[in-house]
């Protein structure tokens, strides 16, 4: 087994080169660093990866059969509505188009109605991964073991936007949950498409550097408004930011880069912007009607 | 410190509808749990900040007592936790708390009691579901649930770490990090100690013989 340091990285950079050292795709790596962090074989992370892929899909089909309202009536019934558009005869951009945004609002939904979830990274940004990756298992072919190796693709990104700046809306907004969610997707979408861990990188940065700025102000504190149909819009976010990096677009800001951007961002951003409840969407009139009902 | 394992970023399996203020809420929970070491009868939860604020849309409260329970983070009962205490005779109050500018925004003090013991744990729910442990009855704690903890109640004396040190380089065990905490000279301690294992069974039978632990309990790894 390989020296722990050596199978560890601060920053894209340093992920690219111990990558390209060994010719490994970024899930290998990952894989390599989480079976020496937990001191196990690989083969039993992968399975157990996989396992959290299902737990995603179920939460898609749960989410896709909603028709009732949330507690809080904010949400629920999008998704269903979404897919019967994608069934329609000639839906805007065709029909994977609309179910994989659809997907993104099932998981939200099932969310927002304490359904079973994974959270990627977090519970507010968790349809964006099971919407990409059940989008190309449904239209690419991609099989379980190559959706759980996606998701270490994922995860692989995840360390260098962990370690350089954070997953939370109370800390940096809404661009460090589904900015976040949406630069791991994005690069795990174009690893399994056969994309080089450069290109990955790009698709991270992408997906990223175009969610700056993007605060944390849902409506009466709760995951729902403008969440649910976020999680839809940047699942299809994510597929442009693979989509480019794949036919070589090159992302002149490298993700370490826009991961400092946006620790920035979400430093200077006002309090009352992350998770407070106290600025933008929330403090409308609609929400505040919203609250008094 | 966090290992950015990748079942921390891809994961937590969780109830919605938020880590932080659910998933991280169930861990803070039985964290709790495992540091009073028994059923817990009476809980007094008091809540901070955020937990406060916006606690009720998420199940916050819920949440933290589906620890208390021992349920994990993915339970389907989550939402009915309350009426599972009520149960189980577990009494629950609810009370809002200023825990002060240093804290984090999503905190929580729990004080518990079972028939034998009671224990006071303050934590947070920083985001994505991890937890920071920053107060156990009363010592300054930093525990984050990402390795296994063994916590010691004990005599401060000369000596003390040397022995559990010894005893559990004798079984193995990696130490990854170590704390003290004391309530002046000889006087009362608390030391954590945050390991790579599950410490060893017949290690931990020698550890609660000695004469300068009055308290032992174990909180599992949490996270990840």
């Amino acid at each position: 087994m390989p020296e722990a340091s050596s199978l560890d990285y601060e920053n894209a950079v340093q992920m690219l080169a111990l990558a390209r050292s060994r010719d490994w795709p970024l899930w290998k790596l990952a894989l390599a660093r989480e079976a020496h962090l937990q001191n196990c074989a690989e083969e039993p992370l992968l399975e157990r990866m996989a396992a959290q892929y299902r737990i995603m899909c179920q939460a898609v089909r749960d989410g896709m059969q909603i028709h009732a309202l949330s507690p809080s009536r904010l949400s629920g019934g999008d998704a269903k509505r979404l897919s019967d558009y994608s069934q329609t005869e000639r839906p805007l951009f065709g029909s994977r188009f609309a179910r994989l945004a659809a997907y993104g609002f099932a998981v939200l939904e099932h969310n927002a109605q304490f359904g079973r979830i994974v959270a990627t990274p977090t519970a507010g940004s968790s349809g964006i991964l099971p919407a990409c990756l059940l989008d190309l298992e449904e239209n690419e072919g991609l099989d379980e073991l190559g959706a759980a190796k996606a998701l270490f693709t994922a995860a692989a990104i995840g360390v260098v936007i962990g370690k350089n700046a954070n997953f939370s809306g109370a800390r940096g907004g809404c661009q460090a949950e589904v900015g976040s969610a949406s630069c791991m997707a994005a690069a795990a979408v174009t690893e399994a498409r056969g994309g080089s861990p450069e290109q990955a990188c790009s698709a991270g940065a992408f997906a990223l550097m175009n969610t700056l700025g993007m605060v944390c102000d849902p409506i009466g504190g709760y995951v729902e408004v403008p969440c649910v149909s976020r999680n839809g819009m940047f699942a299809v976010h994510s597929m442009l930011a693979a989509m480019m990096a794949l036919a070589d677009v090159r992302c002149v800001v490298p993700l370490d880069d826009v991961v400092v951007a946006m620790r920035d961002i979400g430093r200077r951003m006002p309090r009352a912007l992350k998770e407070t409840s106290e600025g933008g969407l929330a403090t409308t009139p609609t929400a505040r009607s919203f609250q008094a009902k | 410190m966090s290992s950015f394992s990748a079942f921390e970023i891809i994961g937590p399996p969780m109830t919605g509808p938020s880590s932080s203020h659910t998933a991280g809420a169930v861990r803070i929970g039985l964290a709790t749990r495992a540091l009073l070491g028994e059923e817990p009868v009476e809980a007094l939860i008091e809540l901070h900040g955020s937990f406060a604020a916006t606690g009720s849309g998420h199940a916050t409260d819920r949440a933290l007592v589906a620890g208390l329970l021992n349920w994990p983070t993915d339970e389907p009962r989550l939402k009915d936790s309350l009426a599972w205490a009520e149960r189980q005779n577990l009494c629950v109050t609810f009370r809002s708390v200023d825990l002060g500018e240093d804290i984090h925004p999503n905190s929580a003090r729990l004080t518990v009691s079972g028939h034998e013991a009671s224990c006071s744990v303050t934590a947070s729910s920083p985001g994505g579901g991890s937890i920071e442990i920053v107060e156990i009855d009363g010592f300054t704690a930093r525990v984050d649930g990402c390795l296994f903890t063994l916590a010691m109640w004990h005599k401060d004396r000369a000596g003390f770490l040397s022995k559990i040190t010894t005893l559990l380089a004798c079984a193995g065990t990696n130490i990854a990090a170590i704390r003290t905490t004391r309530k002046g000279r000889d006087g009362e301690a608390l030391t954590l100690v945050e390991t790579d294992d599950a410490i060893p069974p017949d290690c931990r039978s020698l550890l609660v013989r000695l004469p300068e632990i009055s308290r032992l309990r174990d909180i599992p790894k949490l996270v990840a």
